[in-house]
């Protein structure tokens, strides 16, 4: 090769990276922007940084006909919670039955629980408002965990199913050999080996629980068991166009479990994120 | 509990869509009225059908496809750092809670001269719009596309490292252009993810509506109004539970098609061992 067409090489390189770089960078710049105006949105005041919008943690008259924040908070906890606890409950019963289990209608079962995956909740929404309303349910987070908990389960039961799957039979076996009953190496055995799967699934369904705004928006309407994001939504049909500092502070507050989630795990982030039941 | 809010809720479906209940909450059935009504009398669902036609076709040619496969590519094709810097960033609107992020496009475009968009064309002296009454149509889909992309990004470059290095290395050896490294061995090779993607974010964004009814709620008059949002409204709106079941109904056919459509472009066995990929 002579020099002129190493030259030619690292010049057609040089292209190639500018033009990649240069389009993730444009492409990304607006939600970079777009978080960017959100935390400075909520430190911001008149003169510089400020705690000022952040009042609403403490006064309770700033944000008036609405419920206390904590209160509101310790909604959104509970409803998160009870989320991520019955599901793993569940989920990792069922995914081990799936995974290890034979039983008749197995096949049918799984593929079953993949067509759900499949059926939109909005189809759903009317019957199981009518559902929750004559097992007197309505206006309670109960009702919303449970039907949270029942949308997520296909998904869930297929990860866990996954996790188990991945765990060679061998280990279950001499398990048994050695005496346990099916039920104990369950429990000893197989579900220590889980513990990464059981982890990933209780976030996530934390976080889904903690999120979620449809449902608390459709089947809760008095304000004392509003969650998180039904009050931000309150907030901004009272403070929109007048305070964008309070809007943007409530919004972080609401927030933090999130960003600590996406600081932490950023890791597994990319590859356990896609079988959320979001719509988009 | 899986059938209580599934099975159930889809025998009340049908069976609601053909009554004519409303917040009174009695069973008066009136055969097909309500379908009759929809095809033949309804102005508004004949608008929100080319609405949704319009929202799903663009979302998903642009955004959950176009941008996700973009992405996939330019990201793997950067040093592995700055390429999992950039997916991390796409992932931020899909956790960020629906609320905040609604919050946010309402922030950004707001009429008045506190939304960002509009202040900055007012620093340099240009006119201001009110872009969501001007432009419903295009701000969710953009909106929506945002999340959206991350989804396709995930699946394909999952599919894209998993391709053999040695026959991407072997074809520049024999000095292939990227262009075609690219067209010839990548996309190919991907083809039934490209597949799966289409048709599996065409069933979301089908039955999404949460976005939009926090961003633009369908309005003004109807222009962003969608097929699921409509039910919505029908429903928790003006509380005439059969006509929005007999709605419902219609998605779920619609939606159905989609789900058969992405099951054969998965073979089931190899879904049925997803999981385990996504694992961790």
């Amino acid at each position: 090769m002579n020099e002129l067409e190493i030259k030619k090489i690292r010049k057609r390189i040089f292209w190639w990276n500018f033009v990649k770089y240069g389009f993730m960078i444009i492409i990304s710049a607006p939600i970079i922007l777009f978080y960017g105006w959100l935390f400075m949105g909520a430190f911001e005041g008149k003169s510089g940084f400020t705690l000022h919008n952040w009042r609403f943690l403490w006064e309770e008259t700033v944000l008036k006909g609405l419920p206390n924040i904590w209160a509101i908070t310790l909604n959104t906890l509970i409803l998160a919670g009870g989320v991520a606890l019955l599901t793993i409950l569940v989920a990792t019963l069922g995914g081990y039955a799936l995974s290890r289990l034979e039983f008749k209608g197995r096949g049918p079962l799984l593929g079953f629980t993949l067509a759900l995956h499949a059926f939109p909740s909005i189809t759903l929404l009317v019957a199981i408002f009518y559902i929750l309303r004559t097992m007197g349910l309505l206006n309670t987070l109960g009702g919303v965990i449970l039907v949270k908990v029942a949308l997520e389960l296909p998904f869930a039961t297929w990860v866990m199913k996954g996790f188990y799957d991945s765990i060679p039979w061998d280990i279950e076996i001499s398990a048994i050999v050695d005496g346990a009953s099916r039920f104990q190496t369950w429990f000893k055995v197989m579900l220590p080996l889980a513990k990464p799967g059981i982890g990933a699934l209780s976030i996530f369904s934390f976080l889904s629980g903690w999120s979620e705004f449809v449902f608390v928006y459709t089947f809760i309407l008095s304000k004392k068991a509003w969650t998180l994001s039904t009050y931000l939504k309150g907030v901004i049909g009272e403070f929109r166009f007048v305070d964008y500092g309070l809007l943007t502070a409530v919004s972080i507050f609401y927030m933090i479990p999130t960003l600590i989630f996406f600081l932490f795990a950023q890791k597994h982030l990319l590859k356990i994120t896609m079988g959320g039941v979001k719509g988009t | 509990m899986v059938a209580l809010f599934f099975l159930l809720p889809a025998i009340i479906t049908g069976l609601l869509s053909l009554t004519d209940m409303n917040y009174t909450f009695n069973w008066n059935f009136i055969g097909f009225e309500n379908f009759r009504e929809i095809f033949y009398e309804d102005p508004i669902a004949k608008t929100t059908l080319i609405n949704t036609i319009i929202y799903v076709f663009f979302t998903l040619l642009f955004f959950n496809f176009g941008l996700g496969l973009l992405l996939a590519i330019t990201t793997t094709h950067m040093e592995e750092k700055a390429g999992r810097f950039f997916r991390l960033i796409w992932m931020l609107p899909r956790l960020t809670p629906s609320v905040v992020y609604a919050l946010l496009w309402l922030w950004i475009l707001d009429p008045t001269e506190a939304g960002i968009l509009n202040s900055i064309l007012k620093h340099f002296g240009l006119p201001t719009y009110n872009w969501i009454n001007m432009f419903p149509k295009t701000v969710v889909i953009i909106a929506n596309g945002f999340i959206g992309a991350s989804f396709g990004m995930v699946i394909f470059t999952a599919s894209i490292l998993s391709l053999p290095r040695d026959m991407i290395v072997a074809a520049r050896v024999d000095g292939a252009s990227e262009l075609k490294v690219i067209t010839k061995i990548i996309l190919p090779n991907i083809k039934w993810h490209l597949l799966f993607v289409s048709a599996y974010q065409m069933l979301s964004l089908l039955t999404s509506y949460e976005y939009i009814l926090l961003i633009t709620d369908g309005g003004p008059f109807y222009k962003s109004e969608v097929w699921a949002l409509y039910t919505y409204h029908t429903a928790f709106g003006d509380w005439e539970f059969g006509y929005a079941a007999a709605l419902s109904v219609i998605l779920s056919i619609a939606g159905f098609i989609a789900a058969l459509l992405y099951l054969r472009t998965v073979n089931i066995r190899a879904l049925l061992k997803k999981p385990k990929i996504e694992g961790i």
